[in-house]
């Protein structure tokens, strides 16, 4: 398939150069990759699938240096009595700096709509909404939540597990071969590289690209498991492997395609028409369900309890709610095509577990507030707390307006409207951005060997200004939506149609105005984050002792390799 | 098999697996037995550094 | 069942077993809603009409995709008295039945596209595309002035037909051969039109699309898929109270 990269999971090999992780199995399969690409670069007539063709080439000859560099320089010799931090580090590092990308990109496509006279350049194409607003998505979701997603499971998997990372040098494989994939598909769809389904941009080649790097991921993730020192896995493992092995089977079940030839860059997928689009809001929805959702709630089981200084409240809800999320979740992506030509029962099935969704939802939430019983007080004191409140806060509010807007009825008013806008970004900004902020500003200090935060202020201003963004945002937007649905189906007395569509875009401007606001603040507040974070790195290191230890416990080190 | 029987046994099939999985969950979160092992690894994440 | 309840031990300890219930949990949803739509003749309606896209068409609906117009306009008319009356005649399965992926959309900044097909002149939408404001001042729509300076690539055109075909859509090998003559053929009145017509039926847009005289550019292309958006179907044959068009 033109890949030249199936040789990547070298795992195997990688215990037989313990010392290097496997480098020199990576640094042969990079030089391979570079050679490979060459060739199909210079072989392929397609301009965009040259350009894919040069940003493998330029990753794996930048890859091939990082690693001869690192292996004559004895740098890959490992320490394997340590937790293995730095690539959490770097994953840290990466989810801040994509994260403040794509949301800056976020407040460009909301001013390009607000005053498009102004923010559309007719002789730069690349720049149009079409093209940037998949920039947005994947950037906040796939890069931004992705690295969370990766760095802190990389995180809690060994210290539940009281564990090094298996698998070497995979675990920066992972890192990197990740960034690769962002690299590819952001620029991608500047160049127009897209195959036309939300959430699923990406082509056929960094599809495939995507695929090695996350089995690599849940060989990574798995094989720590097995290495650990605990009989029972702690359930916040439990909701990472749920959401690594889901978004692989979501992955490949919706990227099914036959490429145009094997040096174009375009494919049409197998699916077409209804089924196409069952099997996209499958996908869709569940990589809401499973990299939204289950991931982010096991960093909430991670690290709300570990801020609190108390156990989860209740480890059995934990379980069940984990069952019934994970089920009831991959029913529910009908509900995105009520009304269409989905045959009814699959939409009503999609509404009805929709609803039961709610349940779930709010045992998660409830599980994580209740944890602060007692130390309520915490909330007061420590910004980082509240920012997990909040969070769950937000959480518990958009699973509550899920599940009202995939009524039929009420979908038939907020579908195709900005109140669906709204809804993903009270999800997205207030639970899924607050709790990494929240794991973010624990991780930073304990990884960095810090004290604490250079700025306790800094989390407070970035916390208000956040919430106030948020909240900005999605009023303009429940505003903006359910008047749009309303002015689309209005009559006069006479019975014509009240509205022609441009009234109805028209009528939007000034709330188009305060979501650009909202929108702005929150980057800020990341903005703030950012500054606050590099400074708590410049800060002189910690003498505590109970600092979150980056030596494994003597039993692990003895038991391990 | 046509596509009336397929979709019946789909939901019909789907209800009852449903339920049973939903049991399956309460009764192996709520068994006696496990008590002790859940409030242990309730405080794995406070319990690391030591 | 005490039995299964026993080996539930097994379930933290063992993490493949973790693993397998949870892929088993996770899976039996999307088999129960998807399955059912591969028997195919029953989920989709009896129509007359309906053709695969003709080269030009093809390629003009990859440069749909390609500046992701999917974002903002659907294509997926519902059964509801506004939009019947907005748009007209609701989508039905069948008219999306080549369409790999479907572009049904979930967003509307714009207006539903599912029949925009001969609504407007081509003149309209060349200079609606090139600058959206100077005909609808209001509007937000990005300006695509480009598409009328690119020649449209069409090498790889058999290749795509090919590539179509592979995954179901019922082109003939003499229409694949035939693709970068029929793509010509239909945007240019000077070339005949009897191959082009052989291969895909009477009822086509043959004529310069506005994209620019004497070549064909990647406007020619968007402008001939908007053209016979939604105008395929003859409801005059359609019958929407038959039982298998009642789901």
């Amino acid at each position: 398939m033109g890949d030249p990269l199936s040789s990547t999971p070298s795992t195997g090999s990688a215990r037989a150069a313990i010392n290097t992780g496997g480098a020199p199995a990576y640094l042969i399969a990079s030089i391979f990759g570079a050679l490979l690409f060459t060739v199909a670069t210079v072989l392929s007539r397609d301009p965009l699938f040259q350009f894919q063709g040069w940003i493998f080439m330029i990753g794996f000859v930048l890859a091939s240096a990082a690693l001869t560099i690192g292996l004559s320089s004895g740098a890959f010799n490992q320490a394997a009595s340590r937790y293995m931090d730095n690539v959490i580090k770097a994953g840290v590092i990466a989810t801040m700096f994509w994260g403040a990308a794509g949301m800056l990109v976020g407040v460009i496509v909301a001013a390009q709509l607000t005053w498009p006279n102004i923010f559309y350049f007719p002789d730069f194409g690349f720049l149009n909404f079409g093209r940037i607003r998949p920039l947005h998505t994947s950037a906040v979701i796939f890069a931004f939540g992705g690295n969370a997603l990766i760095a802190t499971s990389f995180w809690v998997v060994q210290r539940t597990c009281k564990a090094r990372l298996f698998g070497g040098m995979t675990a920066w494989f992972v890192f990197w071969g990740y960034q690769l994939f962002i690299v590819l598909a952001g620029l991608g769809y500047l160049a127009g590289i897209t195959q036309g389904q939300e959430y699923a941009e990406p082509e056929w080649l960094t599809d495939l690209w995507l695929t090695i790097v996350w089995v690599a991921y849940l060989i990574v993730f798995l094989g720590t498991i097995w290495k650990r020192q605990e009989p029972h896995i702690y359930v916040a493992n439990w909701f990472y492997l749920a959401f690594i092995i889901t978004i692989a089977i979501l992955h490949i079940f919706n990227n099914l395609a036959v490429p145009v030839s094997l040096l174009n860059h375009r494919s049409y997928e197998v699916w077409s028409g209804v089924q196409s689009a069952m099997v996209q809001w499958w996908y869709g929805h569940n990589a809401v369900g499973f990299l939204l959702t289950a991931g982010f709630l096991a960093m909430m089981y991670y690290f709300i309890p570990k801020r609190a200084e108390r156990p989860i409240y209740s480890y059995r809800l934990s379980i069940v709610h984990f069952w019934a999320l994970i089920f009831i979740y991959i029913w529910a992506g009908p509900h995105h095509l009520h009304y269409t030509a989905l045959p009814q029962w699959t939409q009503t099935l999609g509404m009805t577990f929709s609803i039961m969704l709610w349940m779930p939802s709010w045992g998660g939430m409830i599980n994580g507030l209740m944890t602060l019983s007692g130390a309520w007080d915490k909330l007061r004191t420590d910004p980082v707390i509240r920012m997990f409140v909040v969070s769950l806060a937000f959480y518990g509010m958009s699973t509550f307006e899920g599940p009202v807007m995939s009524i039929r009825a009420v979908n038939a008013l907020s579908h195709y409207t900005d109140w669906g806008i709204g809804h993903v970004h009270s999800g997205a900004l207030g639970w899924v951005g607050f709790v990494t902020f929240g794991s973010v500003y624990c991780l930073v200090p304990w990884l960095w060997k810090k004290d604490g935060l250079y700025s306790n202020k800094l989390v407070e201003w970035h916390f208000w200004i956040a919430t106030t963004g948020i909240l900005l945002y999605i009023t303009a937007m429940w505003v903006s939506g359910i008047m749009e649905g309303l002015m689309w189906r209005a009559y006069t007395p006479q019975g014509f149609l009240a509205y022609s569509f441009i009234e109805t875009v028209a009528a939007k401007h000034v709330e188009f105005i305060v979501r650009l606001l909202g929108g702005l603040m929150y980057l800020s507040g990341a903005l703030i984050m950012i500054y606050n974070l590099i400074r708590t790195v410049g800060l002189p290191n910690t003498q505590h002792a109970n600092h979150p230890a980056d030596a494994l416990p003597a039993s692990a080190v003895l038991a391990g390799e | 098999m046509n596509y009336e029987t397929v979709a019946k046994f789909a939901q019909q099939g789907g209800a009852v697996y449903f339920f049973l999985i939903f049991l399956c969950g309460v009764a192996y979160a709520c068994w006696p037995r496990k008590r002790g092992e859940f409030d242990r690894a309730a405080r794995l994440p406070l319990d690391e550094d030591d | 069942m005490a039995s299964i309840f026993k080996n539930h031990g097994k379930l933290e300890r063992h993490s493949m077993l973790l693993l397998l219930f949870i892929i088993l949990v996770v899976s039996v949803g999307g088999l129960v809603e998807i399955t059912p739509l591969f028997f195919l003749e029953s989920t989709i309606e009896k129509v007359d009409g309906m053709r695969p896209y003709t080269p030009l068409e093809l390629a003009g609906r990859d440069i749909y995709i390609r500046e992701g117009c999917y974002l903002c306009h659907s294509q997926m008319i519902r059964p509801l008295r506004d939009e019947v009356e907005r748009y007209g005649h609701y989508s039905l399965a069948a008219e999306s039945m080549y369409d790999h992926p479907f572009q049904w959309g979930s967003k509307r900044n714009g207006p539903d596209l599912a029949r925009v097909g001969g609504k407007y002149s081509d003149a309209w939408h060349r200079d609606h595309l090139i600058n959206p404001r100077s005909l609808v001042p209001e509007s937000i729509m990005p300006p695509y002035k480009f598409l009328a300076e690119h020649d449209l690539d069409y090498r790889d055109i058999k290749d795509k037909l090919r590539a179509m075909k592979t995954v179901g859509v019922p082109y003939t090998e003499a229409e694949i051969a035939s693709a970068e003559d029929d793509l010509r053929a239909q945007a240019d009145p000077n070339q005949s039109p009897t191959k082009l017509q052989a291969h895909y039926g009477s009822k086509l847009n043959i004529r310069d699309f506005g994209g620019g005289p004497n070549r064909v550019t990647e406007m020619d292309a968007l402008i001939a898929y908007l053209q016979m958006q939604g105008t395929l179907v003859d409801f005059t044959t359609y019958k929407a109270d038959a039982p298998a068009n009642q789901r």
